[in-house]
């Protein structure tokens, strides 16, 4: 059974004035349990409104929402039991913070759900290891932490919830490299270790190349295109198409492939590049070899 | 809740409305609402909700949304409408059961007063409606250019109000985006006593004065950075011209004002 599936998923913003129009509509989508799915699309392609739907924090104007085959909205009381199922860390997600010392920030979420003491210590410290926060970090004053550790505190506190889907808007977005890098593993461990469902927003094609098992591409409020990275980016035509970017290796091989030289069009990894152009080269240099 | 508010919100457009000057549009609003309490009987009255009727048919803003900016305000109209209806005591009487006397003075004194609060709301609101907020606090400036001999005056104040304007927007958004942020974290915010519901404010508030002080240094950076130094001496961008348009504008509040003066006297029975 899929651990999350929408049904008609539609929404209407600012319904009854000239404003009116729908974030997202119509979206069908099943994800598995244990996938990660990447979600890529144009800022205003409706990406942060079909999270904040997973989660019931929106109420689909029409449609249906199913969290491990359950209708989030067919009773009232279990709309809290859903945050905690779905973590979602928004962008920017440093802003939240606002507890004196790190620990208790992290310990917001697991308090919430009532917990017991030893429990949310537990929980706490998990949480904190996930992403590489030491003990020390973990008495200061969150307004005291690098941005990067700032980041990663917040994401901590979502985390030690334990949910079942854990969904991030942009986790790298405003970071440099190192950090990224840092935080793109951090989720990576974070995954295999706990086998949940992830769920990460991303504009950088490269990030989701090297992290995602499944690519979903919004475009203009609905589902353009779902299936696994290899479906989807060799659709690399289609998705320049709609104004989305292709990872720059891509790029490359498809120059590449288009001036004649006979490399394939579809990678999207320097791994992959690396074995094509070595590919490529063997067969060069034994070509040259002979000729002299 | 955030979202039900109409009144101050700005819906662009290039009615006759429109494209008054935010100046004379100021004055003309303040007149018109001085005109509304000047009415002493219903032709008076009638003449302002007619006019009221043409300005928003001129304005193309849709009834429906005038008619919202009205709901929340629908309580005291009632409330004060009733107020009339069983306290006022003149003319014949219509109905009458125990202390409770229903006369004609006061169901017309009721209808009156829910009329005027009526128009009250929907001219100011059309203003608001019609000009957008950076343009509301220019014309204010303007109006109030004599004044400029004060010390500090009239432009600082107009830039705080214009600042202040600008990112009434801009908070409530970050408020609704850290409120889902702790919301998503499972904070409680619709059930739970008084003092609970209040302390379930801290986790938003905290984050939210952070978030403003943040935006505060970085506008005064951005101000400085683009050489800011306060009014003297500073042109604008837009230039408020006045145009046939406003001419017109204020020949029709002429009428208006004329025709109220004119039927107060000539009726002076109708209360």
């Amino acid at each position: 059974m899929s651990i999350i599936k929408t049904q008609n998923l539609t929404y209407l913003y600012s319904t009854g004035t000239p404003f009116e129009i729908a974030a997202i509509k119509d979206v069908n989508i099943e994800i598995e349990q244990g996938e990660l799915v990447g979600i890529i699309g144009h800022t205003g392609s409706g990406k942060s409104t079909l999270i904040q739907h997973l989660n019931g924090l929106l109420k689909p104007t029409y449609g249906k929402v199913y969290i491990d085959g359950q209708d989030i909205w067919e009773d009232k009381d279990t709309i809290k039991s859903v945050r905690f199922k779905v973590g979602l860390c928004f962008q920017y997600p440093e802003y939240q913070l606002f507890e004196e010392t790190v620990y208790k920030d992290i310990a917001f979420g697991p308090k919430n759900m009532g917990l017991d003491y030893s429990e949310i210590h537990r929980r706490v410290h998990d949480a904190a290891s996930h992403v590489g926060l030491s003990e020390a970090h973990l008495s200061k004053s969150p307004f005291d932490l690098s941005g990067g550790e700032k980041r990663r505190a917040a994401i901590a506190g979502v985390m030690a919830m334990q949910p079942k889907v854990l969904i991030l808007d942009e986790p790298t977005s405003g970071l440099d490299p190192k950090g990224r890098d840092t935080i793109l593993n951090m989720i990576k461990n974070y995954r295999d270790s706990t086998k949940s469902t992830v769920l990460i927003v991303s504009h950088s094609m490269e990030d989701i190349a090297k992290l995602a098992t499944k690519v979903l591409v919004l475009n203009e409020s609905s589902v353009a295109m779902y299936g696994t990275v290899d479906e989807i980016f060799s659709k690399s035509e289609e998705i320049i198409q709609m104004g989305l970017d292709v990872p720059p290796i891509t790029r490359v091989f498809m120059g590449l492939a288009k001036h004649g030289v006979n490399v394939s069009g579809q990678i999207y990894t320097l791994e992959q590049g690396k074995v094509e152009l070595s590919k490529l080269f063997a067969g060069k240099c034994t070509q040259g070899v002979e000729g002299t | 809740m955030i979202k039900d508010i109409t009144i101050g919100q700005f819906f662009p457009g290039k009615s006759m409305v429109h494209r008054l000057d935010p100046r004379v549009k100021l004055i003309l609003t303040m007149t018109f609402i001085i005109t509304i309490f000047l009415c002493k009987n219903f032709f008076a009255l009638g003449i302002m909700l007619f006019s009221l009727i043409l300005i928003i048919i001129s304005s193309k803003i849709s009834i429906k949304l005038i008619l919202r900016g009205i709901k929340p305000l629908l309580f005291i109209i009632v409330f004060t409408a009733f107020l009339n209806i069983f306290f006022m005591s003149t003319g014949e009487v219509l109905l009458e059961y125990k202390f409770i006397v229903v006369t004609t003075g006061g169901v017309f004194t009721a209808i009156f007063m829910a009329i005027r609060i009526i128009s009250l709301i929907i001219a100011s609101s059309l203003l608001t409606y019609t000009t957008s907020p950076t343009m509301i606090t220019d014309g204010i400036e303007r109006l109030l250019s004599p004044l400029k001999f004060m010390k500090n005056g009239v432009h600082t104040v107009a830039m705080m109000m214009t600042i202040a304007l600008r990112f009434i927007p801009t908070l409530i958004e970050e408020f609704d985006k850290i409120t889902n942020a702790q919301k998503a974290r499972g904070a409680n915010l619709e059930t739970g006593s008084l003092v609970q519901r209040a302390k379930a404010l801290i986790p938003i508030f905290v984050p939210l004065f952070i978030t403003s002080f943040r935006r505060a240094y970085e506008l005064a950076f951005a101000m400085e950075c683009r050489c800011y130094q306060g009014g003297e001496g500073r042109t604008r961008m837009k230039q408020m011209k006045t145009g046939l348009i406003d001419i017109y504008g204020l020949a029709f509040m002429a009428v208006i004002l004329g025709a109220v003066i004119f039927l107060n006297y000539s009726y002076t029975h109708v209360i």
